[in-house]
């Protein structure tokens, strides 16, 4: 027994001692007591409804109200007829203004259940069991509960999305300059406008971490460099003296990935050299799944590699067969990595499945440059064919198209849906480009004699960072950032201490490579086959696989019989079976003579006349054959 | 044109001074969340990992006797003690704070201590016991004078039977008991004789106990596989149940006055509403040999029982399998077992003469616990019980490590039973009559007399 259990076991003794004596001397008392306490509570509750949607619907829920007790009824004399006709009143009374904005919020909170208001509710479930029933019917009341509690902590959030609005009709968002912009932000904003001068390594690529706190940048000639972009402090500076195609920063800070010439490097926060992974050759682009912790990387053999970087691992190898490669990005809602080919086709894959998970062809041309939104609905990709298209990847159709005086050479989504494009020197912003089509854009930028070659929208903030030609530059957009960050999950004002326990978390929920699907809700669900069903598809597919065993020569009944003289090894039973599968004119003579001897036999057997056979001519046959 | 961008300025989201907590906003868009489901699972499949880490049931093995212990009663006034019976006649009183002896009789009784109970009211600490010698003695560790360690101090009272006393038990609030030996007694504290005598068929009666609740009824238990309901009112039995094999101990549910758990020869613990017991209302089946001892935990929604195949087993009331299995390499047949009444410990005594503290829920720590530790907690219990069937948690939070005995008899007792409903199936199957199927619950139930 350990102290501490000691201790609580005499703590027991003595503060519950005396206690417990008074309580079983008053036992039944008290336990009526209690109901009676329990009966009072529940008629208060009813009184002031606890939900939402109790509120309306309130009175058709509780029997107390639908069917009035006859014996309450014969108690209360007046005095009930005035609760009984609030009780009508509630029945009646349509939400206000505040629960149908409410009801409003919720959708996206229900996660697959159906909230409606009063009588309209959906049809129940049917389920068998008296005994789930209840249970299923309060399981549903408590997340309804759920639900509209989580639209109703809404009014927590503190901050307010960032906003640029025309005021007259001849204002147009997109001629606002960042110049102009300037002007009216405040000191903090306004020191997020800014351009860096890198002529002499650039074209630049870039990754923000996912609070949107550090930036990496790696010049196409060598150049690599991390910062704290807010307050300008430089991490780490320095060459790789080889060509850098792509950066990604991994969990946090304090790694991250470089594509360079022949492989992918993984350096930490000092720009030490922490691995060389040798099994990414010439990679093109990289992408990372933070919960999963998988580095996933294509390029010039157009593969698909997945590493775990935890265990250093290849978790998986995958051919998509369409020659080399240069978008990969990774779906933030499921984990899914999509690669565009040069064909023009989109391909969509998890780490344990050989075959992609979907295909979809986008362009006529070459994909150019890809982006997912936050919440796994669309898809945007542009193509060498100069169109820019947005999908809808939940059933995989196209939705609308953009155009872009030259093909986008980069594509990104903010968190509040903005669309932006690189394309030659421009950079132009979309708002609501995704839901509908809009026709003019909501901000652009042109920065004369440069190429854009990456645009990211920097995560919890109204800025977009791009790389060029010539260097970087960071511009704002307003509206761009999601206002209300959630400490557990990204924190752009993260200590050390923070990082470093959130760090410990992240590693202890990382998740299975086999979680990622195209629909990432699939865990825990119910098997709606039955026990019968199931096990009479695993029978199936155990023949299947044995059927197939069998013809690949898996088994000893299939093996080739040894005729050689000599010794026997591995090598040679290996090939005496290939052997077996290539015909030559020894193999087919011999085919053709045991056919010849089949069917002189069954000639044979045919010859012998009736009358030899006589009253037992008809077990003849029988005897023949199965001798 | 009306612009604003998102400025957040860096007083308001970080601290002033190192004794200001950090402001950790909190944002339950579900888009900000990916994955939520997947990592819900990792983290109920930790919780569930860390529970049978942490699971360590066993606290401690309190040794004195020099016979089997098998009798045992708890104190409801004194949360500390308990007082255990053995079989070579000597009582114990432990403290399970300090883990010792506290007060001894090595020569209560002559042969074995068949029960002991406490008598309630909290103003003494007497204590009853009865033995094989025909004898029932009050005891009082504050009032009998002890000359040395080692001599069996004065008893208080002493009642004489006509018969070996089985078992022991006292009212709730009146000072009467109860004892059981070929028939049922009601004693008066103040008379040397019993003042009724209490009998339905002439045999052995194993256990008498009284519920606590609804204060005038008592069940006995006896050897010809009945159970007897009786009333103190009228002095006269109220059913009798006569199931397949017989019933070894009887336990009341101490918050539903009419529910009554039984320990049966067959394996299994039956639980009854004495209001309708032509069936059983849950038959909680694991145990691979005769349920020696069962008990209520205070809450009345738990179970413990000893048995004959060295193990102690803790059940939830509804459910019909065990979900827990304590087991120690020294400890032999297990004669009783209680549930303390803090609804925190269990104590099992046995025939290798220890008294044993197991903690009722095995991975759980005492002692006092921060409000972020106790968040924590709760938050793993929900996702456990959220995740409960998915097999890989469902594997993790199942699996115990069992004795070979145990294991190779369980797989034993699951072919045979197997093969029973497989030919009760076949019978039923080829019977003209066309026989309905008799539920597990009726099974072990032969007949039922209500007067």
């Amino acid at each position: 027994m350990s102290a501490t259990d000691k201790l609580s076991l005499r703590m027991h003794t003595e503060a519950e001692g005396g206690s417990f004596a008074k309580g079983n001397v008053s036992h039944t008392a008290e336990r009526a007591d209690n109901d009676h306490a329990n009966n009072a509570d529940d008629s208060d509750s009813e009184r002031a409804p606890r939900t939402l949607r109790d509120a309306p619907a309130k009175s058709d829920r509780t029997p107390a109200a639908k069917k009035p007790n006859r014996r309450d009824n014969k108690k209360r004399s007046k005095s009930s007829n005035k609760d009984t006709d609030n009780n009508k009143k509630a029945k009646k009374r349509e939400p206000d203004a505040i629960e149908k904005e409410i009801l409003a919020k919720s959708e996206k909170y229900q996660r697959g259940l159906k909230l409606t208001m009063g009588d309209d509710k959906p049809a129940a479930i049917k389920v068998r069991s008296k005994k789930a029933q209840p249970k299923i019917e309060h399981e549903k009341r408590r997340r309804e509960i759920a639900i509209l509690d989580a639209a109703r902590s809404e009014m927590l959030l503190t901050e307010q999305a960032g906003y640029l609005e025309a005021e007259g009709e001849m204002e147009r968002t997109y001629k606002v300059t960042q110049d102009q912009l300037a002007d009216s932000l405040d000191i903090n904003s306004r020191a997020k406008i800014f351009d860096l001068k890198l002529e002499e390594f650039g074209p630049y690529v870039m990754d923000y971490t996912t609070n949107g706190r550090h930036l990496l940048l790696g010049g196409r000639k060598g150049h690599l460099a991390t910062m704290d972009w807010r307050s300008g402090r430089l991490g780490a500076e320095f060459h790789v003296r080889e060509t850098i195609r792509d950066v990604c920063w991994l969990h946090n800070e304090n790694l991250f990935a470089v594509a360079q010439k022949k492989y992918a490097y993984i350096y930490d926060h000092s720009g030490a050299e922490v691995h060389c992974l040798q099994k990414h050759v010439e990679p093109t682009a990289l992408g990372f799944l933070p919960f999963h912790f998988l580095l996933a990387s294509t390029g010039m053999t157009g593969r698909l590699m997945y590493q775990d970087v935890t265990e250093g691992r290849i978790i998986g190898e995958h051919k998509p067969g369409y020659g080399p490669n240069h978008v990969l990005k990774v779906n933030p809602y499921n984990a899914v990595v999509h690669m565009g080919h040069g064909n023009g086709i989109v391909t969509m894959w998890s780490p344990r499945q050989s075959q992609p998970l979907a295909k979809m062809l986008c362009h006529k041309g070459p994909v150019q440059a890809m982006a997912i939104d936050r919440s796994g609905t669309y898809m945007a990709t542009s193509g060498l064919d100069g169109s820019l298209k947005v999908w809808d990847i939940r059933n995989f159709k196209a939705l609308h198209e953009y155009s872009t005086m030259r093909p986008a050479q980069s594509l990104d989504i903010s968190q509040r849906g903005l669309l932006a494009a690189g394309w030659g020197a421009n950079v132009t912003v979309w708002k609501d480009a995704l839901v509908t089509k809009v026709d003019a854009p909501y901000m652009k930028r042109l920065l004369p004699s440069t190429t854009v070659s990456d645009v990211r929208f920097v995560p919890y903030d109204d800025v977009l960072g791009y790389g060029h030609s010539s260097g970087l530059s960071s511009i704002v957009i307003p509206g761009a950032g999601e206002p209300n960050f959630d400490a557990y999950v990204a924190n752009p004002f993260e200590t050390t201490k923070q990082r470093q326990e959130a760090e410990v978390k992240q590693l202890l929920d990382k998740l299975a490579p086999e979680t990622i699907q195209l629909d990432p809700t699939f865990i825990g669900r119910l098997d709606p086959r039955s026990r019968d069903q199931r096990q009479l598809e695993l029978l199936e597919s155990k023949r299947e696989q044995y059927a197939k065993d069998k013809a690949d020569g898996k088994y000893l009944d299939n093996e080739v019989k040894n005729k050689m003289k000599g010794r026997n090894s591995t090598a040679k039973r290996f090939a005496r079976k290939r052997l077996n599968n290539i015909m030559d004119l020894k193999k087919l003579n011999e085919i053709e003579n045991e056919e010849k001897k089949k069917l002189e036999s069954e000639a044979k057997r045919k010859k012998i006349p009736e009358s030899e056979k006589g009253a037992l001519g008809r077990f003849y046959d029988e005897k023949r054959s199965t001798a | 044109m009306k612009i604003k961008a998102l400025s957040r300025s860096t007083t308001e989201y970080t601290r002033e001074t190192k004794s200001d907590i950090q402001l950790l906003p909190r944002n339950i868009d579900p888009e900000l969340h990916p994955l939520e489901r997947a990592r819900e699972y990792k983290r109920a499949l930790n919780a569930a990992k860390l529970e049978r880490m942490f699971a360590k049931p066993f606290l401690a093995s309190l040794s004195g006797h020099i016979d089997g212990i098998y009798a045992m009663a708890k104190n409801p006034w004194d949360l500390d003690s308990v007082v255990t019976g053995s079989g070579d006649g000597e009582l114990r009183m432990w403290s399970l704070s300090s883990q010792e002896t506290i007060w001894r009789a090595p020569e209560a009784h002559r042969g074995i201590v068949k029960g002991v109970c406490n008598i309630p009211g909290g103003e003494t600490d007497r204590f009853l016991s009865v033995g094989t010698d025909k004898l029932a003695k009050v005891w009082s560790r504050s009032e009998s004078s002890v000359a040395s360690d080692g001599v069996t101090p004065e008893t208080v009272a002493t009642y004489t039977g006509k018969h070996a006393f089985s078992g022991i038990d006292h009212h709730r609030s009146r000072p009467l008991f109860a004892t059981s030996s070929s028939l049922v007694e009601i004693w008066d504290v103040d008379r040397s004789e019993p003042i009724t005598n209490l009998t339905w068929g002439a045999d052995t009666i194993n256990t008498v106990k009284m519920n606590q609740t609804e204060v005038n009824v008592l069940a006995t238990c006896g050897t010809d596989r009945s159970i007897i309901l009786y009333d103190l009112r009228t002095n006269s039995p109220l059913a009798k149940l006569v199931m397949t094999l017989s019933t070894n101990a009887i336990s009341w549910n101490p918050m539903e006055a009419f529910m009554f758990a039984t320990a049966n020869e067959d394996h299994n613990v039956y639980t009854f509403d004495m209001r309708r017991m032509d069936h059983a209302v849950n038959v909680l089946r694991d145990h691979v040999s005769a349920v020696m001892d069962v008990d209520y935990s205070p809450t009345g929604l738990e179970l413990v029982s000893g048995s004959y195949d060295r193990s102690v087993r803790l059940w939830d009331v509804n459910k019909g399998h065990s979900r827990d299995i304590y087991h120690a390499k020294r400890m032999q047949r297990v004669f009783c077992v209680k549930y303390t009444l803090d609804n925190n410990y269990v104590l099992s005594g046995s025939d290798d003469s220890n008294l044993r503290l197991w903690r009722a829920r095995a991975s759980q720590r005492m002692g006092a616990k921060s409000n972020r530790e106790r968040g924590a907690i709760e938050y793993a219990e929900k996702l456990k019980d959220r995740f409960a069937y998915v097999p890989e948690v469902r594997k993790v939070l199942q699996h115990r490590n069992v004795p070979k005995g145990i294991k190779k008899a369980s797989r034993t007792k699951q072919d045979m039973l197997q093969s029973r409903k497989r030919k009760e199936e076949n019978e039923r199957k080829h019977d003209k009559s066309g026989k309905a199927r008799v539920p597990e619950r009726k099974k072990a139930i032969l007949g039922v007399t209500n007067k």
